[in-house]
């Protein structure tokens, strides 16, 4: 059985691709087949935080409109076995993308046997954005600990309770996961940062993970590598437990609480 | 300073609960607007209008919504009137 998976937050810059790319990283490390897709026409930027941004010849709108074969357009990862990407177009418009167009590619994409299919939700709440949590069973809600995004979360969240294909067609509701990323428990014991427990209480969304404020992500996308494979980072770790838990794996979670500190650092510290 | 700075800090009130204030407010504002009816804004002015026409009240003072309670739809008006 496939799942569609959407990345999505409404608001651009708190981490969906970032997320998009170590999620469907770690789900591919953990033996599963998948496919994740750029919906961000004409501003594609999945094929660079995957590192494999010169290696596109066809792209997601190529296929939709007929012009390539899926085959033809997936490109496959280097690192890791069973991972695939689909590339947003860079050249066309955004009503380049049809709902059954899109319909067609998922359809394709689920009976060539992938287990996962990740969605690459753009920015907004426009076509691309609707387009890319339509035909989503899974939506993983990227967040930052910050009102703009918090709102933002929060119209997203309508939409995909009114606005997709399980809701037209009145099936189960589309299940929704929490990822707060760039946490600074540090921020937040001090009563500058909104808390997990707010974003939670103002959201109702069950948490899957919080990811800490990291220069790892800025490294990782340099290089062109998902943060999940670096060595060594709490991003890395935090993207881990993530993916165990959407499978199903009961972990903790981490990088919520400040490590504790004694009275007198407390008290005389900086 | 850090000693200060921890007391005086208690005194204040902190960013974080004033940003989760203001979130609570506006997003039960905007969750409601979303599953409101289309007539709604313009029922609103409407109402407004003939208001006005007898009290002088603040265009803001009025809240209207479309509630579910029990199996009924209500229509819930809210106006505070001037004081004289």
């Amino acid at each position: 059985m496939s799942r569609v998976v959407v990345v999505t937050s409404g608001k651009g810059g708190v981490g969906k691709t970032t997320t998009s790319a170590s999620f469907s990283t770690g789900l591919a490390l953990k033996g599963y087949k998948v496919a994740v897709i750029d919906f961000d026409v004409g501003l594609r930027n999945l094929d660079l935080i995957m590192g494999c941004e010169r290696r596109v010849v066809y792209d997601f709108v190529n296929v939709v409109q007929g012009e390539a074969k899926l085959q033809q357009a997936l490109i496959k990862d280097k690192r890791v076995d069973n991972l695939y990407i689909l590339a947003a177009s860079q050249t066309r418009d955004k009503d380049a993308l049809t709902q059954e167009g899109v319909g067609r590619v998922i359809d394709e994409l689920k009976e060539a046997g992938f287990d996962y299919i990740i969605c690459d939700s753009p920015a907004g709440i426009e076509k691309g954005a609707q387009l890319a949590l339509y035909f989503a069973d899974e939506a993983l809600i990227v967040t930052n600990p910050e009102v703009s995004s918090v709102r933002d979360s929060d119209r997203i969240l309508g939409i995909l309770q009114a606005k997709s294909k399980r809701s037209e067609n009145g099936e189960s509701a589309i299940v929704e996961h929490l990822i707060l990323t760039r946490y600074n428990p540090e921020r937040v014991e001090a009563g500058e940062m909104l808390s997990v427990d707010d974003v939670i209480d103002l959201l109702s969304v069950k948490l899957l993970g919080v990811t800490p404020e990291s220069q790892d992500v800025l490294n990782a996308s340099n290089a062109g590598s998902p943060v999940i494979m670096a060595e060594d980072s709490l991003a890395a770790h935090a993207y881990s437990d993530i993916v165990a838990r959407f499978l199903g794996e009961e972990i903790e979670h981490r990088f919520i609480n400040l490590e504790k500190k004694g009275l007198f650092s407390k008290l005389f510290g900086k | 300073m850090a000693l200060l700075d921890y007391l005086l800090g208690q005194r204040k009130k902190k960013s974080a609960n004033v940003a989760k204030d203001r979130l609570q407010i506006l997003l039960a504002h905007e969750r409601s607007a979303r599953n409101a009816p289309d007539y709604l804004p313009q029922l609103r002015e409407e109402i407004l209008a003939v208001i006005a026409k007898y009290v002088d009240i603040d265009q803001d003072q009025l809240q209207i919504s479309v509630d579910e309670a029990n199996g009924f739809e209500v229509l819930e008006l809210n106006l505070v009137l001037p004081e004289h």
